[in-house]
């Protein structure tokens, strides 16, 4: 690869001329990542649930999800070609699996760590389960299910660099067009802004977990 | 014929386990990788982890690394490394070395912290050096935390050296990558059961590893998992 030694780390004319297709690709990636972890959520917290209320219910969630996550991403992105090609629903299905165990595990535990003198409470003001679980139970245990979202936010920004592989798109098409072509600058613009949103997307996490839930200490 | 019977017919295709793209020469390849990543991270990691959780410094570092870790995606990490390293396996090797360390620091580091400081203080009370506290009362009892670290860091290793197969290094990789780029699905879904099944059995592997080196005292019923909001069980005689 003589052409790498004289080619430079960055060629900001490339960047300048390509702001556009950069600026794509960002989308994607956070659109990617977006509908992954919404799809997580929506299947995690009443699964979390379920598995915190149901002692028997728990193993089962949590270990299927367990086999999910041992799976590694490129493998679990192959499962599925066969059936739903390469596309972004294949993307897709792989992300959400790899969402579920972090975010039903912080589920179970935030709603596990609930006091038991306040669902008595809840309970002796004449809450019922459902009620109590949304208004009561939930909001307790937000600092919880919000640190499992900041992981799982950036663990898919990580693995959604993969799903280019795939051709679902994303900062990581820059990745492999520049490995392709054995061109530096677009390589190394996909690594360092896909670092970037992983970054930026933690702290705003953060921010919003304080903002959410003012009265906790919980980091 | 159906895509399964396909994929079974691939597994049994002698060719498919013959030669240097067999299934035999890629396992090793494989296995061989992660196990030197695995084991050169942890050279480095449980030292400075340990180190770090029994001298109370660095608590930030020890903790942050593992964010900052996960942050770094493993396939654009691969690519920067072969820019500078060139082919082979050299930017896999290294690539797959930072992203062991971190989970390891930090466990190390939690799981030293984390123990009991009543142990600490009778062990000292009883006249302990302080390089007996650290070998005889905190190792032993960060077991736990510390084996979830090289798990997870080990199961890490084993599913990211797949990637290594996008920058032109072997290991099983290859069939999902090869068959990819040649739109043999039959290929990628062999592939795809190879790994998995390697990541499943390093999983249960590292899970007994785990069990085994616990001490008995400390061991639950199944496998150990650290939980940070109850205290580790200490010495055989405690309420369950």
């Amino acid at each position: 690869m003589p052409a790498l030694v004289v080619d430079p780390w960055v060629r900001w004319d490339w960047v300048g001329e390509h702001r556009d297709v950069i600026l794509a690709a960002l989308v994607q990636h956070v659109e990617l990542t977006v509908i992954a972890v919404g799809a997580g959520l929506v299947i995690s917290l009443p699964a979390g649930a379920l598995a915190a209320r149901v002692r028997a219910a728990r193993g089962p969630v949590l270990g299927g999800a367990g086999v999910l996550y041992t799976i590694p991403s490129l493998a679990l992105f192959a499962f599925f070609v066969p059936l739903t090609g390469l596309s972004v629903l294949t993307a897709e299905v792989g992300l959400v699996a790899y969402t579920l165990l972090i975010l039903t595990r912080n589920v179970v535990v935030g709603l596990e760590g609930v006091p038991a003198e306040v669902e008595d409470a809840a309970v002796g003001m004449g809450f019922r389960p459902l009620h109590r679980l949304i208004a009561v139970e939930l909001p307790l245990a937000l600092p919880v299910i919000v640190a499992g979202i900041r992981i799982a936010v950036v663990t898919t920004i990580g693995l959604v660099t993969v799903t280019a592989v795939i051709g679902a798109g994303g900062l990581g098409q820059l990745i492999l067009d520049g490995l392709t072509r054995q061109f530096r600058t677009p390589l190394v613009v996909g690594g360092v802004l896909s670092v970037a949103l992983a970054v930026v997307a933690d702290l705003g996490l953060a921010l919003l977990q304080r903002r959410l839930t003012p009265w906790s200490r919980w980091r | 014929m159906s895509f399964l019977a396909r994929v079974v017919g691939w597994f049994l295709d002698p060719a498919h386990w013959q030669g240097a793209n067999g299934i035999p020469v890629r396992l090793e390849e494989h296995v061989l990788m992660s196990l030197a990543a695995t084991a050169a991270a942890a050279a480095v990691a449980l030292p400075l982890g340990v180190w770090l959780g029994h001298t109370g410094r660095g608590g930030l570092l020890a903790i942050n690394v593992s964010n900052v870790g996960r942050a770094i995606p493993s396939f654009a990490l691969l690519v920067l490394l072969l820019l500078v390293l060139g082919l082979g396996a050299a930017p896999a090797f290294v690539a797959l070395l930072a992203l062991a360390i971190p989970p390891m620091v930090t466990n190390a580091y939690v799981g030293i912290r984390g123990v009991d400081r009543g142990l600490i203080d009778a062990a000292r009370g009883l006249g302990m050096p302080d390089h007996l506290v650290l070998l005889r009362v905190e190792l032993p009892n960060a077991v736990p935390v510390l084996m979830a670290g090289v798990r997870t860091a080990g199961v890490q290793v084993v599913a990211t050296a797949t990637l290594a197969a996008l920058v032109a290094w072997g290991g099983l990789g290859r069939y999902i990558v090869d068959g990819l780029s040649q739109l043999d699905y039959v290929q990628v879904f062999a592939g795809a059961v190879l790994v998995a099944a390697l990541a499943g059995a390093t999983e249960g592997l590292l899970a007994v590893l785990q069990y085994v080196l616990t001490p008995a005292g400390l061991r639950r019923s199944g496998t150990v998992r650290w939980h940070p909001r109850r205290p580790l069980r200490v010495g055989r005689g405690s309420t369950p």
